[in-house]
Order: C-alpha cells, then sequence, then structure tokens
C-alpha cells in the first residue's frame, strides 16, 4: 500500500494557503497518497469566488517584510498592500497560483475535503466550491482517513 | 552514485526558473513519458533541487544516477533512471 499523508488546512490566507497544497502535490508525485480536509476559514483555499483572490494581511504579521511599522497595518488598504508585496514575491520564484496548485494537486490524485460543519458554518454549497473538491465530510470520516496515515499535518 | 559523465539520457526537463515543488512535479509526469529502465536528465536552476530529486527518485521507486553542476553552480543536471 502507498505511503500516506493527511493534512488540514484552516487559514484562508495567501500565505497560508501554499504550504498544505505544496506538500500535497510533492506527495502525489513521490508516489504517495494525499489528502487535504479544509475547514474554517481554510475552506476559501476551495471557494471558486475567493479562491484566486486570498489576501494576506500585515497586521499582527511581525514577520512580513512591511516598510512601516506593524500597526500602521489596520489602515484601510494596508492588507492590499501586502498582498501585492507577496504576489510579487511569488511571482518572483515562479510559483503557481493558487487555481493553478489545485489543479495540479488534483491532476495528481490528491483529495480536496471540504469540511462539513464549516459548511453550514458559513453558508456555503458545493456549487460555490470548485468542481475538483470532494463531497463535504466530518471529523470522523477524516480521522479513518488520517488513522491509516504515515505523515500528518496541519496548518 | 554512479559517474554521470556518460549518462545519456532517453528525455530531458528543463526546469530553469522553477523552485519546489514544481521540479518535482514535472519530474513525475515526464517520467511517465518514457520506458522503465530508460533514462531522464533534468535541468534546473533551483539549489533544493540537490535534495528534493533523489529524495523523490527514491520515493517514487526510480534510480537517482547523479547529478552534474555546471560551472557557477548555477545550473544543475540531474538523472534519473525510471524504475517502475
Amino acid at each position: 500500500m502507498a505511503q500516506r499523508l493527511a493534512i488540514i488546512a484552516t487559514k484562508g490566507t495567501l500565505d497560508m494557503a501554499y504550504p498544505p497544497l505544496i506538500l500535497a502535490s510533492t506527495a502525489v508525485s513521490m508516489d504517495m497518497e494525499a489528502g487535504i480536509f479544509f475547514t474554517l476559514y481554510g475552506m476559501d483555499i476551495l471557494n471558486k469566488k475567493k479562491n484566486g483572490h486570498l489576501k494576506v494581511a500585515p497586521l499582527g504579521n511581525p514577520a512580513m517584510p512591511m516598510p512601516v511599522p506593524n500597526l500602521v497595518g489596520a489602515i484601510p488598504g494596508m492588507t492590499a498592500m501586502a498582498t501585492t508585496m507577496m504576489k510579487g514575491m511569488i511571482k518572483k520564484i515562479s510559483w503557481p497560483t493558487i487555481p493553478e496548485l489545485l489543479d495540479i494537486c488534483h491532476e495528481g490524485g490528491v483529495k480536496l475535503w471540504p469540511c462539513q460543519p464549516s459548511m453550514e458554518m458559513m453558508n456555503i454549497r458545493q456549487q460555490d466550491l470548485i468542481p475538483e473538491a470532494e463531497e463535504a465530510i466530518g471529523a470522523a470520516t477524516y480521522l479513518e482517513y488520517a488513522a491509516q496515515a504515515d505523515v500528518t499535518l496541519a496548518f | 552514485m554512479a559517474d554521470t559523465v556518460n549518462i545519456k539520457a532517453d528525455s530531458v526537463l528543463d526546469v530553469k526558473g522553477l523552485c519546489c515543488p514544481m521540479p518535482v512535479v514535472k519530474a513525475k509526469k515526464a517520467i511517465g513519458t518514457i520506458e522503465v529502465g530508460q533514462v531522464l536528465e533534468v535541468i534546473g536552476t533551483d539549489v533544493g533541487s540537490k535534495g528534493d530529486m533523489p529524495a523523490w527518485a527514491k520515493r517514487a521507486g526510480h534510480e537517482f544516477l547523479g547529478m552534474t553542476e555546471e560551472e557557477g553552480g548555477e545550473v544543475f543536471h540531474f538523472f534519473v533512471r525510471r524504475g517502475k
């Protein structure tokens, strides 16, 4: 049986959307199985109206190399500025966009599971999600998958 | 690691300018287009690939034959024999 990677993605910011998708796409390229359980704001990564416009906030993010004091990040427009900056950094290293990376994951066989209670909490319907998303699942279904995994990660 | 000087590649993949995870993702696709026993040469500029290519080959059941570094150390050639 192939080795298995089970991931939970809980964040819907531009920076935090990359690690789960990069690790999952790499895993299937290494002939491992991989599945990602998207929950809470991580659902935005599967949301077809949102996943091309994820943002990163400078406020409370001291690692972000902004040319202004951190508190200035609270001013309107600063999140857009930080996001533009990060997109520039992403482009510089020729990373795929989030929708492109989702395509790569799906093509490689990564299971993309939305979280059922998160859908209800945030009034998200299956048709709001990319067609590559699986049907929504609950915690027990994910744990049944993760219990057979060799590597588990949470973001 | 085998001597890479005399290795003749059956297929060449250019991933110059791309970084993790793309060299591995593209190498996986490319190795599927050659026969078992044939050799894929991956040419890239991502220094992380020096670790990633052997790790990928090992886990995916292929044989990492070795690598060469062009002068200046900015371009790498990786040789992988399809194992399955």
